[in-house]
């Protein structure tokens, strides 16, 4: 039996018809962050309660994506109330389904007009907290492959591939490169086997982008992927995922299976002579391997260290074969975009940075979470409007972007919009999204330090500029910051810098002396006073005198 | 070429009783769902440090056989990914992160405590066997910085006393109950 | 000799022309940049390169510039194209290779007077040829044990600079992949088997290769006192070409 497009809408009725018949759903957030605050056991006591109370043709309970606002979890959302409650526990229950009728709970209650979800403007989360990730027919009917039947049914490889370049697309996975244009050169390498693969190693430590979008929404990566292999002309993807996402690797399985099982992955999809067949492979903890070649080796079992590029993995990839990487949020992009069409995705942001960025706010600031916001939105906005500013009345200091291969924003430039351009231009990259927000009570040389002991410790050893460059750049920043540094040491420190992002092999050490370097350029005063007077003014290096009186 | 290697003599890693063959079964299916092919050695030590525990070099010899591997090869690749372990780990696992959001939240000096508390370093385990103290790179959780694992439960919001607490609880827990087993939380590590 | 290439008459005025050799490139497309450099005698220096074995791109001594490009490459891996301008030597390289060196003197531990190479060492001849003077930064001093258990030859990872010459030839000239490297970064280490001494190795036929290949100190044959070892790697491409002839 082959899948049609009236079974898709089928499915997509039956759903919806269901959830309607409910007076009231109740999402709750099963994703990671609000489960490590138990929303399992709040889902679990709310079902309960509505037993209790005989609402169960009344109330349905489902578990949905993440919401977004983490901090305050375990969140919940009652539609159609528009009434969201933070901080929920099991005992709330009662209360929570007693009210319904009613005037809603206020000690739990969290404003949905709040900037934190006005400013936003989803499009690779839009389905995050509305569809339930364990169910293929919640994607179904919240409009989910249908752009896969449109471009299998529809369209030609070639359009596929215009309407991504179209849309101005540029990848999200930190070096922002074109994704029609990659999208080209694997379409047009000829050989018979090709591969998509998608990166979801987020190797960055700060950022939860990807690992959200896994766990809420997993069939839109699917989709993506599928979309992907038929335009390029492949018919296997990988999606290599980090070990330490254990709940995404959970969600994806019963993902790809519940697609095998529906026909929308596997032989003749959509009655087509497409076939697409997506495969899990896990990550063991290593940065590197989110590197394009060191994440080929590892898939083929070896060990994930990077090789001279060129060629690059779109002419010779996963075994030897033409192989399309693009990171889960790229690839989230693709549904909306064939869907919509490349026009629209290119009305959103600015000139050369198109549609919307996910971000994840953590660090000093109020309302840490995920977001979405459209190409060029303000920093300001985003910190202060969104992000609810920095708490205890504590100083904006710098957020860090980009985590260990970018740099630091400063506040001065705190109006700048957040686009490719832009925070290059201040020495900062877009990177994947992360974005640490730090308060006075910052040291950002022990910012650098923290960085270039992860870059020294997840460096693969391959070359000598990244092996000994980033351990030695370690020996100087650590001296620096115990106050046992001399004036000179900035020089070599500087040097080092230049020397190890010319002369490394791959992206990793290349980029890794960034962000020394601009918390240089921002902040030397504090390296200064490090070095001069042995005061850290941040109160977070013990040196000198305070390490004695300690010891 | 590594010399074939017969089936190894296993000597029991955990003071578990759970029959070996089963968990071997297991890495023998993920073996063979890769239809032996070296690439699934990953996959494989994955299969075997589930089960196991941690990868004990006679699995890893195993393994090395079957899959036509190197064994210095195998090697590598389980010393070159931090995820895998070769040493048994103790019967609690506290993981601590040590990403970027955490850092600024004040893990290092969390961390710095309960090394000190344990007496070990990161990466080791305590005297007893009875706890490990690990480190990650970001969980995910960012947004509920400092954040750990214990024993497979990621908690967020952690702070020096709350992460003391959960490792004095494990203490006197294992104290009082040593006999009454398999009423761990953890029962999938814990005997 | 298909390629044809001639330093050209243009040098540069931002550097000191004297020092620049500027490489243009006419001709096959599947050689490397050193290849054809070498075959027009135009030194490159290079560590973990070595003829007869498969690139690895790793010590990065033999850093070049490509006109029109901000990037460095390394010539030992990147392949000539149709009128690439290669700049194999200008004070910019020559000061990061040189820099590169220190690196490299400064990972481990190299007493050169009581080392059994002294004199016949490829790392102390790049020492020599870069003009290396001294060490400009601290040295990590990561000190490793000396692994004597082999009956003929000795490992001492001090001496070692993980230019994997002897993983290559063992692996793919030998066949025996004894070798390969244990952990990552700094702490990254050649190990034999599953980390046993050599002496234990089930899989080492005692033939030698590696120890012939090693560029330094770290591995050589037993009962040399310093500077009594010589190497001779001159059997590789001659070997490669044997087992190239031997493939069906
Ligand atoms: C050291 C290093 C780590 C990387 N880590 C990741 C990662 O965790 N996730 C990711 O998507 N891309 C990562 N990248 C970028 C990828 O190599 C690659 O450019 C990207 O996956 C391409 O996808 P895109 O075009 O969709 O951005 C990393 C690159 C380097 C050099
Ligand atoms: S730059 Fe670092 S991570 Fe990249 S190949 Fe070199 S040593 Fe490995
Ligand atoms: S290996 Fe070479 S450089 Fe190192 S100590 Fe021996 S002679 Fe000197
Ligand atoms: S002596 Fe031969 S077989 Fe033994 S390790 Fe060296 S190259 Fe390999
Ligand atoms: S032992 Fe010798 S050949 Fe092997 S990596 Fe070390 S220096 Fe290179
Ligand atoms: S995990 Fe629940 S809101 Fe993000
Ligand atoms: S930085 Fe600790 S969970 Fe992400
Ligand atoms: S010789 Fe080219 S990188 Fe080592």
């Amino acid at each position: 039996m082959t899948l049609t497009i009236e079974n898709l809408q089928e499915i997509a009725k039956t759903e919806t018809d269901v959830l309607e018949s409910y007076r009231y759903r109740i999402n709750v957030c099963v994703a990671a962050g609000c489960l490590s605050c138990g929303s399992d056991a709040v889902k679990a006591s709310l079902e309960e309660e509505i037993r209790r109370q005989g609402k169960e043709k009344a109330c349905r309970v489902r578990a949905v994506g993440c919401l977004g606002l983490c901090a305050v979890g375990p969140l919940i959302d009652i539609s159609p109330l528009n009434v969201a409650y933070q901080g929920v526990q099991p005992s709330d229950a009662p209360d929570i389904i007693g009210s319904l009728t009613g005037a809603p709970v206020s000690r739990l209650l969290l404003p949905t007009d709040h900037p934190f979800f006005s400013r936003q403007k989803k499009i690779v989360l839009e389905n995050c907290g509305i569809v339930e990730p364990e169910r293929i027919e919640s994607y179904i009917a919240a409009g989910g492959y249908e752009a896969l039947y449109q471009a299998l049914r529809q369209m030609s490889p070639r359009q596929v591939i215009d309407d991504v370049t179209a849309s101005g697309l540029r990848g999200r996975g930190g070096a922002g490169f074109p994704t029609g244009l990659k999208w080209t050169t694997v379409y047009k390498a000829q050989q018979a086997d090709k591969y998509v693969v998608c990166n979801a190693d987020e190797g960055d430590p700060g950022a939860f982008m990807d690992r959200s979008v896994l766990e809420s929404d997993p069939h839109r990566v699917i989709e993506g992927m599928a979309i992907a292999g038929y335009a390029v002309g492949a018919s296997r993807g990988y999606i290599y995922v980090r070990a330490e996402y254990p709940l995404a690797v959970e969600r994806l399985r019963r993902a790809i299976k519940q697609a095998k099982q529906l026909g929308v992955l596997g032989e003749n999809i959509f009655n087509t002579p497409f076939a697409f067949d997506i495969q899990l492979r896990l990550g063991a903890g290593a940065f590197v391997c989110g590197e394009e070649t060191a994440l080929i080796a590892s898939i083929e079992g070896r060990l994930g260290r990077p090789r001279p590029r060129p060629p690059f993995p779109a002419e010779f990839g996963l075994w030897g074969c033409p192989t399309l990487i693009n990171n889960v949020e790229t690839i989230a992009n693709i549904a909306p975009i064939v869907r919509r069409g490349g026009d629209w995705f290119a009305g959103i942001g600015t000139e050369k940075s198109k549609g919307t960025k996910v971000f994840a706010l953590a660090g000093k600031i109020n309302n840490t979470g995920l977001i979405e916001v459209p190409m060029g939105t303000p920093l300001r906005e985003i910190v202060f409007d969104i992000g609810g500013g920095i708490p205890a009345g504590r100083r904006f200091k710098a957020v860090q972007t980009g985590g260990p291969s970018g740099g630091c924003v400063p506040a001065q430039f705190l109006d700048m919009p957040m686009d490719y351009e832009s925070l290059k231009d201040v020495g900062a990259i877009m990177g994947s999204g992360g974005m640490i927000v730090m308060d006075d009570g910052a040291c950002m040389v022990d910012v650098a330090k923290f960085f270039m002991e992860f870059c020294m410790s997840e460096s693969c050893g391959k070359c000598v500029p990244c092996r000994v460059g980033t351990a030695q750049l370690f020996g100087i920043l650590e001296r620096i910051t115990a106050g046992d540094a001399k004036i000179e040491d900035i020089d070599t420190l500087k040097e080092l810098c230049d020397l190890v992002g010319a002369a490394s092999l791959c992206g990793l050490g290349q980029t890794a002396p960034n962000p020394v370097k601009s918390t240089l350029r921002y902040f030397e005063n504090e390296y200064m006073a490090h070095i001069r007077r042995h005061h850290c003014e941040a109160g977070v290096c013990a040196m000198g005198k305070a390490r004695e009186d300690t010891a | 070429m590594p010399p074939a290697t017969a089936s190894p003599a296993l000597s029991s890693p955990s003071p578990s009783p759970a029959a070996p063959d089963k968990r071997l079964r297991i890495i023998d299916r993920t073996m063979r769902l890769h239809g032996y092919a070296s690439h699934a050695l990953i996959e494989t030590l994955h299969a075997v440090q589930e089960a196991f525990g941690y990868l004990d070099p006679d699995l890893m010899r195993y393994v090395a056989g079957r899959l036509k591997v190197p064994l210095s090869r195998v090697y590598a690749v389980a010393t070159f990914y931090h995820f895998f372990t070769l040493k048994p780990p103790g019967e609690h696992t506290c993981v601590l992160c040590k990403g970027t959001a955490c850092h600024i939240g004040g893990a290092a000096e969390i961390l710095r405590q309960v090394e000190a508390m344990l007496g070990v370093h990161a990466g080791e385990t305590t005297a007893d066997k009875k706890i490990s103290l690990m480190i990650a790179r970001c969980l995910g959780s960012c947004g509920l910085a400092p954040a750990g694992v214990f024993d497979g439960t990621i908690v967020g919001n952690l702070t020096l006393d709350t992460v003391v607490n959960k490792l004095q609880e494990w203490r006197s827990h294992d104290a009082d109950h040593r006999k009454s087993a398999g009423d761990c939380e953890n029962r999938d590590r814990c005997p | 000799m298909t390629s044809n290439a001639s330093i050209p008459p243009k040098p540069r005025t931002d550097v000191n022309p004297a020092r620049i050799y500027t490489l243009r490139i006419n001709g096959r497309e599947d050689e490397t940049i050193l290849t054809v450099a070498r075959q027009n005698g135009i030194d490159i220096p290079t560590l973990c390169h070595l003829d007869g074995l498969a690139e690895r791109g790793a010590c990065r001594l033999c850093i070049v510039e490509i006109q029109g490009s901000p990037k460095l490459y390394a010539a030992c891996v990147t392949l000539v194209k149709q009128d690439m301008d290669v700049i194999t030597d200008s004070p910019r390289i020559r000061d990061y290779r040189r820099k590169i060196l220190e690196l490299i003197f400064s990972e481990r531990n190299h007493v050169c007077s009581v080392c059994v190479v002294n004199g016949n060492c490829e790392l102390q001849n790049l020492a020599v040829k870069l003009g290396m003077t001294h060490v400009r930064y601290g040295y990590l001093n990561l000190t490793h044990a000396v692994d004597a258990s082999h009956p003929r030859f000795s490992l001492d990872h001090n001496r070692c600079v993980l230019c994997l010459r002897c993983i290559r030839v063992c692996k793919d000239i030998e066949g025996a992949h004894t070798w390969d490297i244990a952990g990552r970064g700094i702490h990254a280490r050649i190990i034999s088997d599953l980390n046993q001494p050599w002496g234990e190795s089930e899989t080492c036929t005692g033939c030698g290769k590696c120890v012939q290949v090693c560029p330094t100190g770290a591995l050589s044959e037993k009962g040399k006192s310093v500077a009594e070892m010589t190497k001779r790697p001159e059997f590789l491409p001659y070997l490669q070409m044997m087992r190239k002839e031997a493939e069906p």
